[in-house]
């Protein structure tokens, strides 16, 4: 584990998943120095975590779709890239400069072209308890399946909606896990929402895929839909899960509660960076503003895969091939023949993406399960409150950076990426505001936490110094 | 909470959680090791003191902070387990100093 060999690259990729590893594996194909850092111990992302370490021997039981992963890791292997793990990217400015931590020693590169593959994180699930020992999304419990073969035991209920959440349940099964119920949070209003959308649907690779996995749990556990409340209790530790379904109301015991409500894109680092976002009122969150390249409002950064908007690792792909060819494109035109053909590429993340209007439309979360109410936290590093958010837009909070000075949301540490969202959306509502017209927080550099000492300990030239010491 | 597959034949490697002995498998991080052990490993907050444990295993959400070989405040969902590492659950703020 060490800092990068050079200080400027042609491309920098950050983030390893589908996208990066695609991304990565053009760019240095065709001959461009190429940098990936990616923050886990090995690559793959989320979708392909543990991908080239996983303890799980029994293919059929994460999928093939998983697998797949396999082969992107083996072509950016052998693509010359450079590729740094454990590696944590804390800033990317204007001028394309990245601040990287390896080890506990950080270094800054320079790059021509820097393509941001961060991918997603799980939409905040702030019902009342969710902070409770025993609380995890359902993303956290597939990670510990992949990269340790750790499967829930016990009593587990898996709450809230989308492909993940029946994804995780056919694997926890396969591997000889427990689950005690599945709560399904979809609106029932959503079957007909999304009916429009249904075509493109049922003829895309998810419509199978999707109607085998639930047919599969559905066999095993027993599934409540409609359920629209939800709650966690228990005296320091998650006891009793509570719901409300067609009408009836029923506590019951659990060890674990997954939660899960859909994912959305990791913004952090392109905000930080100054990248341009926008409110996307179809899948209820930020998305920057791209290009048909990926290309951002910073010239020399693009993005790819989630972190564009989601599509899901199929398109992440796609767009992580487009993103490198475009900057193999800029940089070095002639290389750019040797690279699958432009229009090959577009027509491959079209096919990719087809289906997802429909899971959009059908998996918006509920507004009760996006917007909490009362003593229910908002902020988990801070510990705030709903109510507290909404008694400070009472005395004149007017957005989340004023929410700040008021409250200290999104000042912990995990940096709002568990309460931004939340933040936008209840002060819209509180405010009659449009989560466009809220905004969301100021992000700036260290987007991850590092220590003084460590920032303290990075190599100065005799310029740095003299702009800061006197005399 | 968590058992571990029958499949899972990774090498065992032995690392310390405020003093006692824990068996993690190679490959492990921290936070998954400390899940699988069994033991109460809830950290408490900062803020209120609250218990906690880790929410995402994937870096974001901060409830996996643990002292690792006497450095305070590090994510265990992102850090590997090494042979006779020191883990010390974090009761409140990271200390001056570590």
């Amino acid at each position: 584990m060490s800092t990068p060999k050079r200080e400027a690259y042609d491309v920098v990729v950050i983030g390893a998943g589908p996208a990066g590893l695609a991304a990565a594996a053009t760019a240095a194909e065709a001959g461009l120095s190429t940098l990936l850092l990616d923050e886990n111990a090995g690559p793959g992302g989320q979708v392909f975590r543990a991908i080239a370490s996983t303890p799980v021997t029994e293919r059929a039981q994460l999928g093939a779709d998983y697998w797949v992963g396999a082969d992107l890791v083996k072509a950016v292997r052998a693509s010359g890239a450079e590729i740094i793990q454990r590696a944590t990217v804390w800033s990317l400015d204007r001028h394309i400069e990245i601040g990287v931590s390896v080890g506990g020693v950080s270094a800054f590169v320079k790059a021509r072209r820097v393509i941001l593959a961060t991918g997603a994180l799980e939409r905040p699930f702030p019902i009342p308890g969710w902070t409770l020992p025993g609380v995890m999304t359902a993303g956290a419990a597939q990670t510990m399946l992949k990269s340790s073969a750790l499967v829930p035991d016990g009593r587990t209920v898996i709450a809230g909606q989308g492909p993940l959440l029946w994804l995780l349940a056919a694997q926890i099964l396969r591997l000889g896990g427990r689950i005690g119920r599945i709560l399904d949070t979809t609106e029932r209003r959503n079957y007909l929402a999304a009916l429009p959308h249904a075509f493109a649907f049922l003829t895309s690779p998810y419509f199978a895929k999707g109607l085998a996995l639930m047919r599969e749990v559905r066999a095993k556990v027993p599934v409540v839909s409609g359920v629209g409340e939800l709650s966690a209790a228990g005296d320091g530790q998650l006891a009793t899960v509570t719901y409300l379904a067609g009408g009836r109301r029923e506590t019951m015991q659990a060890d674990l509660l997954l939660l899960h409500q859909g994912v959305v894109p990791n913004v952090n680092l392109a905000m930080a960076a100054g990248v341009e976002h926008r409110w996307d009122e179809s899948q209820l969150c930020w998305s920057p503003v791209l290009d048909q390249n990926g290309n951002s409002s910073i010239d020399g950064i693009a993005i790819a895969g989630d972190g564009a908007g989601i599509g899901g690792a199929g398109a992440a792909v796609f767009r992580g091939y487009i993103a490198a060819r475009a900057a193999v494109e800029a940089l070095v035109p002639a290389s750019a023949a040797k690279l699958t053909p432009m229009a090959e590429l577009r027509t491959g993340l079209v096919h990719a993406e087809r289906g997802r209007a429909f899971l959009d439309t059908l998996f918006r979360p509920a507004p009760q399960f996006r917007i909490p109410s009362g003593d229910t936290v908002v902020c988990r590093c801070e510990e705030v409150t709903a109510k507290d958010i909404l008694e400070a837009v009472a005395i004149g909070a007017t957005g989340p950076n004023q929410l700040k000075a008021y409250r200290r949301t999104g000042m912990g540490p995990c940096q709002g990426r568990l309460c931004g969202l939340t933040v936008t959306e209840l002060m819209a509502e509180a405010r009659g505001k449009s989560p466009q017209e809220i905004g969301y927080y100021r992000l700036r550099a260290p987007v991850k936490p590092i220590t003084l000492a460590e920032l303290a300990a990075v190599a100065k030239t005799e310029d740095d110094v003299k702009a800061v010491v006197r005399g | 909470m968590f058992k571990r597959s029958d499949q899972d034949k990774r090498p065992s490697v032995q690392i310390f959680v405020d003093g006692a002995a824990i068996a993690a498998r190679e490959g492990d991080t921290v936070s998954a090791a400390l899940l699988a052990s069994g033991r109460d490993v809830r950290r408490a907050t900062a803020v209120s003191g609250a218990p906690r444990l880790p929410y995402c295993m994937m870096g974001v959400c901060f409830d996996c902070l643990v002292t690792i070989d006497g450095v305070g405040n590090r994510q265990g969902c992102l850090v590997p387990v090494a042979e006779g590492m020191q883990v010390e659950i974090q009761k409140g703020k990271r200390e001056i100093g570590r």
